[in-house]
């Protein structure tokens, strides 16, 4: 164990005339924030929990002893089809400081193949219906040594879901889902998957039953009746979209398809115990004086800046996360470990809902590293993952109001995210309606050859994936009775259906419409990550 | 209002000291920006975690121990701190020959008024102990930064006591360093008098005496009030008077407790020997009525009152007592 004090736990505070300004993100900015006095609470994340002092060790460890199967050594031999399938850009966020996990075990499993006289050996980027990554995102996810042995030769690559010839129909569940994924997944006689868990959703069946599947599969639970059922998704057992995930796996190991998984947790050290950010991961009653200096210089800093420098600063950050757990095995054993350590760093015992619920949204979410935070993005970033982080009950009461605060610019990175443009301009301006967009409009984008043919070529994410991210919004959308977008570009926020506001008090004032007077507040002070266990 | 008025208001407000200094002036506009421009203030459910590190008892001090810095505290004392107390305070130094048959380490108990006290009473001991003590010192207000932690210990050589409590870490390092030789000075009242008179003495010093078995010396210092007493800035010219006591110890069947009592009168039965004369102070301490150092117990303008009728004013300043 690393030398520190021991991490604290999360809190939740009740503001009192004592509490200072709290810090709200907003986007590649923030904003200090007054909360009303003796009705709001804030929750903090707990502090990052001690790292592994020997990931190394830790990770030979987790392939020599793994959960409920043999070590990793007794699945290979010579004349084997070795298939590494890895997560892609979307984990961790902000992408982590090299060496990436990723690295440091891809190159522990292949040690071990390498002694064995594995040949065959493919390394895949599970990206789903995500854009491609770039050869320097691949080089910091794998590492150069990886990167270098195996990209010429055309064996290291990103997953495509659309090649018609990379693709294995694998049959149905019980209840209609059809299930696909990777041919060469398929064929290899053994598929060891890297995951970093950042948060509880991650990891388990879904590694390969969606990152390494199609839209043919997707569909049947990213779609707005599962994402409506699933109170939350980041709780397994509430969630509707785990369960179909759970499914999916089953049919893929009946198929016969061995999989040996590999997952971590990572503590949420994400901005670092010293350094220029650290502050933002601090209480604010315990900022010093330099931790001030440093976030007035930097806001001074910010302020000078055009968006598109900020946002490159930001996107420069690399978290210093540690490794605090590693296991590997059958994939349902090593995901209830990996589960309750995601939890132990994340969950935070919160007594009963509130009537608002404030957020301050940063600047990346899982969909634009190293690119724009569009709108549509802003709003899977609040009301699909922030919203859903809660264990129990929703944060917010039902019929509640929820006040994000993000710039919200009506921007787009037309590499990434064409379809999302579309989506912004026509689908958006008709309806914001989950289930009349799915019915609608979803096809008509998923088999859309331009946009096919962008994921397939470019960088582009693939062209259904902007409805995805409406869908991750709707339990939200279901439960909630109005959405409040504090400093947003008014414009891009009504066609969002929310409402602008240009000041925080502006905003609780306009929730009174929905909730009444004096209403409670909770505020989520994210990130660090937390997850809200609501009794 | 017209100038003169305004001048003769600022007058009058200098003269009943509500004035509010430069530094006070300068920072009220700065005291009313938010956080973050300036300090946090800290929500009322929240216990405000320790502070670790360098600051407070946690400050290291050895290093002004060590034989340069206490050869270069040595020469700070005797040229220039003695020379200016000697100009500030003029000090009548009485009772040094009690300490003729003190032999070794020795804890200086005293009262204590004023930021004077310490360059005064260190500059004052007589030279066996003068260049080997320490001062115990309010780990929170001395060594409350790093800057003024290094610096009390280089020129007084401070070291950081716990006065909130008898903290484990400060006995500890009083008992070490009185093992190696060190005499201990520590002002038991635990901060300097808010009003003039003294305060209740706290057990520290008889704690350590008693663990250490170590003599305590009392001593009663008059005077210091008037050249800076708490909450004025800046020094004023005056007499006083250092009065050592006879060495004390801890009965072998006497607590911490009773010890300090014992201290606390004996510094008393000091204040009337200064005050008065050696005589009519013994025989006020047969008769247990020495006057108490802590004053009469009414209401706080009487102490005022009482305190100021029968003290000697400070050189150079008015005999009246009101402003004109």
């Amino acid at each position: 164990m690393s030398p520190r004090k021991a991490p604290r736990p999360g809190l939740v505070l009740d503001v009192d005339a004592s509490t200072p300004p709290v810090l709200f993100h907003h986007g590649e900015n923030f904003r200090m924030e007054k909360l009303p006095v003796g009705r709001s609470r804030i929750i903090y994340p707990a502090e990052p929990l001690r790292g592994l002092t020997d990931p190394e060790q830790a990770i030979r460890d987790a392939l020599d002893n793994p959960i409920d199967s043999e070590p990793l050594k007794a699945l290979m031999s010579p004349d084997m089809k070795l298939t590494i399938a890895f997560d892609d850009i979307s984990l961790p966020l902000p992408p982590m400081r090299k060496p990436d996990i990723r690295q440091r075990i891809i190159e522990a499993v292949l040690d071990i193949a390498a002694e064995v006289g594995v040949d065959d050996v493919h390394i895949i980027a599970a990206l789903a219906l995500h854009r491609r990554m770039t050869e320097d995102e691949l080089r910091h996810a794998v590492g150069d040594r990886v990167y270098d042995a195996f990209a010429p030769s055309g064996r290291l690559y990103n997953h495509d879901a659309e090649d018609p010839d990379g693709m294995t129909h694998l049959g149905e569940t019980l209840h209609g889902e059809e299930v696909q994924i990777s041919k060469r997944a398929v064929d290899s006689d053994l598929t060891v998957y890297v995951n970093i868990n950042l948060v509880s959703m991650d990891g388990g069946h879904k590694s390969t039953a969606t990152g390494l599947s199609g839209y043919t599969a997707l569909r049947h639970h990213h779609n707005v009746d599962t994402m409506q059922k699933s109170k939350s998704f980041m709780d397994p057992p509430n969630s509707e979209l785990h369960t179909k995930n759970w499914r999916q796996g089953d049919v893929i190991r009946n198929a016969g398809v061995k999989i040996f998984q590999i997952e971590t947790t990572i503590n949420n050290n994400t901005f670092g115990e010293t350094g220029p950010l650290s502050m933002l991961q601090k209480r604010e009653w315990e900022w010093t004086g330099r931790d001030r200096a440093k976030f007035l210089a930097m806001q001074g800093g910010l302020n000078y800046m055009t968006a598109s420098a900020r946002r490159k600063v930001f996107h420069n950050w690399k978290a210093p996360y540690e490794l605090t757990s590693v296991q590997a095995g059958e994939i349902e054993a090593v995901h209830k470990v990996t589960t309750e350590n995601t939890f132990a760093q994340h969950l935070v015992p919160v007594e009963g809902q509130t009537d608002i619920m404030t957020m301050g949204l940063p600047y990346i979410c899982p969909y634009n590293v190293n690119s724009v935070m569009n709108p549509i993005l802003v709003a899977v970033l609040g009301l699909g993952y922030f919203f859903n982080m809660y264990r129990g009950k929703p944060l917010v009461r039902e019929g509640g109001v929820l006040i994000m605060s993000h710039p919200t610019p009506w921007d787009f990175n037309p590499v990434h995210h064409p379809s999302y443009i579309d989506f912004f301009e026509q689908v958006l301006a008709e309806t914001t309606d989950p289930h009349e967009i799915e019915r609608k409009y979803e096809k008509q984008y998923a088999e859309d050859e331009w946009y096919r043919h962008l994921y397939r070529t470019s960088y582009a994410y693939h062209g259904v994936h902007p409805f995805y991210m409406w869908y991750w919004c709707s339990h939200a959308l279901q439960h909630l009775g109005q959405v409040i977008v504090v400093g947003g570009d008014p414009k891009a926020v009504r066609r969002l259906g929310f409402r602008p506001a240009s000041t925080l008090q502006d905003a609780l004032e306009m929730a009174t419409d929905t909730v009444g007077p004096q209403p409670t507040i909770t505020h989520y002070h994210n990130p660090p990550m937390l997850m809200a266990d609501v009794k | 209002m017209t100038a003169v008025s305004n001048y003769r208001a600022k007058i009058s407000q200098r003269l009943a000291g509500s004035e509010v200094p430069m530094v006070g002036r300068l920072r009220r506009p700065l005291q009313a920006l938010p956080f973050p421009y300036t300090a946090p203030t800290i929500p009322q459910s929240v216990d405000v975690p320790e502070k670790r590190g360098v600051t407070g008892t946690d400050f290291p001090t050895d290093w002004a121990r060590t034989e340069p810095a206490r050869r270069t505290r040595a020469v700070l004392i005797d040229t220039m701190v003695r020379p200016v107390m000697a100009g500030l305070a003029q000090p009548t130094r009485r009772g040094v020959d009690r300490l003729s048959g003190l032999e070794g380490p020795a804890v200086f108990a005293a009262n204590h008024h004023s930021h004077v006290d310490t360059p005064l009473l260190l500059s004052s001991l007589p030279t066996p102990w003068r260049h080997r003590a320490v001062i115990g010192a309010a780990a929170d207000y001395f060594f409350g930064s790093r800057l003024t932690g290094a610096l009390s210990a280089l020129v007084i050589g401070a070291i950081p006591i716990d006065r909130t409590k008898i903290s484990r870490a400060s006995t500890d390092l009083a008992r070490d360093l009185i093992d190696e030789g060190w005499s201990l000075v520590v002002f038991p009242e635990g901060g300097r008098s808010p009003d003039g008179w003294g305060q209740p003495f706290r057990g520290g010093a008889a704690f350590i005496a008693k663990r250490t078995s170590t003599p305590v010396v009392p001593v009663h210092i008059e005077g210091t009030g008037r050249i800076l007493r708490k909450g004025k800035s800046t020094p004023t010219r005056s007499r006083t008077t250092i009065t050592f006591g006879e060495p004390l110890y801890c009965g072998e069947d006497e607590d911490a407790r009773a010890f300090n009592t014992r201290i606390e009168a004996r510094v008393a039965e000091l204040a009337d020997e200064a005050m008065t004369n050696w005589w009519d102070a013994r025989k006020r301490a047969h008769e247990q009525d020495t006057p108490r150092l802590t004053g009469p117990q009414t209401a706080s303008w009487r102490r005022v009152w009482e305190l100021d009728a029968d003290a000697p004013k400070a050189m150079g300043t008015s005999s009246t007592r009101w402003p004109r």
